[in-house]
This record gives C-alpha cells, structure tokens and sequence, in this order.
C-alpha cells in the first residue's frame, strides 16, 4: 500500500465508526434510563403516588451481589430472560416477561452472562423462596439435586462447630441419616457471607411490569 | 540485505527473547490452570474446600494468563521483531522496551493475585481488577509506541500487507482496552451499557487485536519460509480493509435476545454474515500462496504450526458467521458451543500461528537451531490433536445441550447431567495440550541455554515429510 495517509485514516475511522455507532450511541439511548411506574398515564409520564421500578435492593443483598460477583457465579449463570417463542426461557418459568434495558439501571455491576452451565437466575427469589433451601444447595448442591448438579460446594462460606448449649436457629437442617449432615454433636451455620449471598439471590425478581415490557397475564 | 536484518535482530533480541520467555511462563500457568478447570467441570468436588481454587477463580485466571500473559507477551515479541525487519531499522533503547515488559508482567501478576483473592469483576475478559489494568495500559503505551515509532522512521517507501495488520492492531489494542476500562471497570456505566460495551471489547479483542496479529505473522512468515510472494495484492487489501470495517461490530450478535436495543443484535448479525468476505479473502489469498507447496509445509515447523493456524482461521470466522443467524444462535447462544467457538478463534488459530511464528524467529535471535525434532513432533500433534479433540467435543456436546436447553420438557439437571461425557473428552484434549506445551517449553529452554553440540548444530531443524513420517 502507496498512500499511507489513507491507510492511518482508515485504520483509526474503522474502529471510531463502530465506537460511535455502538458504545456512544447505547450510553445516549440508555445511559439516562431512569425508574418508572408499570404503567404510564395519558402524557407518557409516571403515574403519581405508584412505586417505581426496577425496585432498589436491601443492603444485605447489595453485599450479596458483591459475594457472587467475587465467587465467579455468573461464569455460569445468566440473569436474562429472552422473550418467548426465542429459546424456552419462558416456557421453563425462568420468567414471565423478557427482560429490557431499563430492568438493570439500578444494578452496580451489570452480569447478564453468556453460559447457562446453570440455569437463569432472574427470577430465583420468585421460583424458590425458601431461605432454608438456598443454603442447603450452597453448602452441597448435591443434596438438593438427587447428586446431578455439578454445581462446586460452598461450604466454605459456612462454620461447622461443635453444638455448645441449645442448637442455633440458624443452623441447615438435614434429614436424619442425610449423608451431607455434619457428625453428631456439630451443626452447620451459615456465615455473614452465605446470609448475604441468600438474600440476594431472594432478591432476584421480575414480578413487575415496565411499560415497554408489560407482563401478560 | 542479510548483513542488514542480522544487525536489526540483534537490536532486538534481548528485548524480543525477555517477551518469548514471560511467554512461555505465562504458557505453562496457563496450562495448568486450564487443565484443573477443565476437570472441575465435570467433578465439581476437585478443590472446591478451598475459596482460592474454586472454578469460578480459576476459569478467569487462566483465560487471563492465556490472553493477556501468553497471547500477548508473544505478540509483543513477534509483532515488535517482524515490525522492525519490514521496517529496515534497528530497535533502539531496547533496555527500555525490557522495562515496560516488566511493567506489563508485573500488572498481570498483581491482577492474577487479585482474581484469586477476589477482586475479580467476573465480566468476560475484564476480570482484572482495576489497579492492575493501570500498570497494563501505562506498560502497553511504552511497548506500543515502540511498534508505532519503528514504523515513522522505516527505510523504503510502501508498507507490507504485514505491517498494515500489525500497525492497525497497535493501534486498535489500547483503544479498546481503555474504553472498557473506563466505562465498565473504574466507572461503570448505567445498565447494560456495561454489557454491550465489554461485548464489543471482547469481541474487538479477538478480530482487531489477536486476528490482526496472527495475520500479520502468517503473511510474514508464510511467503518468508517458501520463498515466493503473497498471490495477490488485491485480495490483502479486500481482506485487510473489510476486516477493519466490519470486525468491531460483529459481537452484538452475541447479545441477540438479550435485554438491548433489537437495532443492535440486527446489526451484529449483518456485519457478522458480512465477514465471510474478509475470511474467504485472507483464506484463498494464503492457499494460493502456499499451493502445491504442501511438502514444504509439512516440513517447515513453522508453516505446519502456520497453516493449522490459518485453517482454525477460516473455520472460526465461518463458524462465527453462521451462528449469528438467530435460528441458530438460538440453539447455541448460552451452550458450550460458544466456548469452542471460542477456543478455535483464541487457540487453534491464534496460538498456532505464533507458535509457528516462534519457530522461524527464536533460531534467528540466537543464532541456534532447535535442539529437537523429537519435541517439536509433540508439540504440534500435542496441540493439533488437542484442540481438535476440545473443539469438537464442545461443538457437539453444546450442540445437544442446545437442543435440550430449548425443549423445555427435557428437565435441566439432566441436561447437565448428559454434558458430563462431552466434558470428560474436552478434559482429554486439556492433557493432549498440556502434553505439546510442556514440550515446546523444553525445547525452548533447552535452545536458550544449549551446550557445545546443539551450538554447533547447522542448517535448519525439519520435520519430514507426510510420506516419509508415515513410513518411518
């Protein structure tokens, strides 16, 4: 090539045209979302006096997001529900409605994912709300999974300890006999870490309509 | 001509060798991480007592340790080497060059640690976190210039189809980079700007960073070893400009049915389906280069490594045109299948070009032959066989995992359940890798730091040819 000055030109308008076109243009169109009530009134603004959505999340389950952000959960788990008729989101009750744009403004760190080694996990805190389940599937996924998952155990963010007194009410509960229950006279209690970690993934929901995505009945 | 380069290779070699050798380590970490992570998906017990070795950690260091430690030292070796020679001038300060290398090791290091101890950000390829990626692009800006400074000051008038690829992803790299680090690791972005803007990245990362490197070394070395030009000029440019154009916007096709504008997956899509032109012209482009030469190929270590490389190339690129079409990506968007897509792209051609690329340059650093044929056999069916082996088994198992995925009678756990086979397979091309790098480690070290005979070793180490390997 003769006419290096065409060359540095195209070279650098290559990569500045995709730069505007997708990066600059997608922080114009979405980077001034803000909350909004499910429906909208006659003029297109919010209705007064309805809660806003996508609701803010408790503090506890702000921690916990920062634990499933450092544990790598989201290598293999989505949180994106496509619509449906596009894959079987809908169908396997991941949720009721595809999720947009304006459904993550309020998220710090936004982990849409890209492998579901696990399943989606959008609306976990809707799908399974129990709190007792959550940390016997964190301490060993096996043993709410008939031994299929293979899921890695987290019973590192729990404390196996000797039973001192009357058993805390906040230790995992086994079936007697359950291979996965510590040795008699120790009991299994979730840290900060894993209470926190619970909270979030119970925060997890789409039980709210947007107007641009209504939930249909 | 020759007296010449020798001169512009000793200029370099210190600087190049320190990249080659930071290479190899990062390799070998690499390797090993790979290889444990490969076994955890399938026994998901294997270390999993311990915070530091979970899968979680470890996938994204290893991914990191591969891309930015091995991928990238031994494009700072080899673009920065080819670089010079196309540009008939000696490197100078090169002591400095080995200083922003230091720089560049010592930010990933400090990164590796902070993935392990939890400072990870879990976005694909931004994990480090951001007091090591500072260090990176503060040490890149150094190594960077140098590529870029060698070419302002090049004896002769034109540029080669080479340098155009090198000198654009010289400049691509840090634009990119700190783009993503601005809007998605220091101060993120509201919503899923963040998704979109770290998609295009790591999509740029691989066709305006890896690709444009591997290119530009296999249209280096290919017409280099055989002795013949490149076949024609007009399908470089075609292949050269297209990819520029179309290669940054292509990952939106990643993100179709996710939670972002419809306009932008569409527009993934087409320029995805478009970049079956620069893949046909490169592909064709070399093939009519190398035609009629297989012989040669199969001797040459570098072209065998070379040519592996360019095919992987042209699958990859086809493979990734093809899925972008919604009735396919439905079937493996969020499956395995991606994860080999991926694989080809980073390792069967990337990786594969530079290490055929480190064959022909590391002999003309030191003024020494390889010391082993033996080895460099391994090495290449090691890694041939390997990849090919994790490739296909994530092809096909994600193929079916897809197919169950969106059969939502089929329940999930046993869709995870009839993965574990596929996974077992793609751990036995782990150990095939593994095997071929521990090889070409051994080899290398061995070269640096030979003895008398492999000194006094003449002429060049080949392979043989197809017909005679299998008779011998």
């Amino acid at each position: 090539m003769k006419n290096l000055p065409l060359l540095f030109c195209g070279i650098l308008i290559a990569l500045a045209s995709s730069f505007t076109g997708l990066v600059l243009s997608s922080y114009i169109q979405l980077g001034s979302l803000t909350q909004t009530t499910e429906t909208l009134d006659e003029s297109g603004n919010s209705v007064e006096g309805d809660p806003l959505f996508p609701a803010k999340v408790s503090g506890l389950a702000q921690q916990g997001k920062q634990v499933y952000v450092e544990l790598g959960c989201a290598y293999c788990h989505t949180q994106q529900v496509r619509r449906a008729g596009y894959g079987s989101d809908v169908e396997r009750e991941w949720g009721k409605r595809a999720t947009v744009s304006r459904d993550y403004i309020t998220q710090e760190r936004v982990l849409i994912g890209t492998q579901r080694i696990g399943p989606d996990l959008t609306t976990t805190g809707e799908r399974l709300a129990d709190k007792a389940w959550h940390h016997q599937h964190l301490y060993n996924p096996k043993s709410t999974s008939e031994g299929k998952s293979t899921m890695p155990q987290y019973a590192f963010l729990y404390e196996t300890r000797e039973i001192e007194g009357a058993p805390s009410t906040k230790a995992l509960q086994f079936d007697s006999g359950s291979e996965y229950a510590p040795e008699a006279g120790y009991e299994v209690v979730p840290t900060l870490r894993a209470e926190a970690l619970v909270e979030y993934l119970l925060s997890l929901k789409l039980n709210y309509s947007l107007p641009e995505a209504p939930i249909s009945e | 001509m020759r007296a010449e380069l020798s001169e512009i290779d000793a200029s370099i070699r210190f600087s190049a060798l320190y990249f080659v050798i930071s290479a190899t380590f990062w390799l070998m970490i690499g390797t090993v991480l790979a290889l444990i992570t490969a076994y955890q998906s399938h026994e998901s017990s294997f270390l999993a007592g311990c915070e530091y070795m979970t899968f979680g950690r470890l996938y994204p260091a290893s991914i990191n340790a591969m891309v930015f430690g091995w991928g990238n030292n031994a494009v700072f070796a080899i673009g920065l080497w080819i670089m010079a020679r196309l540009c008939r001038t000696p490197i100078c300060n090169s002591a400095l060059l080995i200083v922003a290398g230091l720089f560049w090791n010592l930010g990933l290091s400090v990164g590796l640690v902070g993935i392990f101890a939890g400072d990870l950000t879990s976005v694909a390829l931004l994990e480090l976190p951001g007091y090591a990626t500072a260090l990176l692009l503060f040490s890149y800006a150094l190594i960077g210039a140098w590529g870029i400074l060698a070419f302002s000051v090049r004896k002769g008038q034109g540029a080669y189809v080479a340098q155009w690829y090198i000198l654009a992803a010289l400049f691509w790299f840090p634009w990119i980079y700190a783009i993503a680090q601005f809007l998605v690791v220091w101060f993120p972005a509201r919503g899923v700007v963040q998704s979109i803007t770290s998609t295009w990245y790591a999509y740029n990362l691989q066709n305006l960073w890896l690709t444009p490197m591997a290119l530009g070394a296999a249209f280096y070395v290919i017409p280099k070893v055989l002795g013949r030009p490149i076949h024609s000029y007009y399908l470089s440019v075609l292949g050269f400009t297209s990819l520029a154009l179309l290669g940054s916007w292509t990952g939106m096709a990643h993100l179709t049915g996710g939670p972002v504008p419809i306009w932008m997956t569409t527009t993934g899509i087409v320029t995805a389906v478009m970049m079956v032109i620069p893949t046909v012209s490169v592909g064709l482009n070399l093939y009519l280069t190398v035609k009629g030469t297989s012989g040669h190929i199969w001797r040459s270590p570098a072209l065998r490594f070379i040519m592996f490389g360019t095919f992987a190339f042209v699958v990859y690129s086809l493979i990734d045109s093809v899925i972008a079409l919604p009735t396919l990506n439905e079937i493996v968007h969020f499956t395995r299948f991606s994860e080999g897509l991926d694989q080809t792209g980073v390792y069967g051609f990337f990786s594969m070009v530079m290490f055929g690329a480190l064959y022909y340059m590391v002999p003309r650093l030191l003024k020494r032959e390889w010391p082993s044929t033996a080895l460099i056999y391994l090495h290449f069916w090691g890694s041939a066989l390997g990849i090919t082996v994790t490739v296909v088994a994530l092809f096909v198992g994600g193929w079916f995992e897809g197919v169950q995925m969106n059969d939502a009678t089929v329940p999930f756990l046993d869709i995870v359940q009839s993965t574990i086979p596929w996974l077992k397979a793609r751990s036995i091309g782990a150990v095939l890798l593994a095997l071929g790098h521990v090889a070409f480690a051994i080899n290398f070290f061995w070269m640096l730091f030979a003895t008398g005979s492999i000194r006094a070793k003449q002429g060049p180490t080949l392979l043989q040819s197809a017909n005679q390997e299998g008779a011998a």
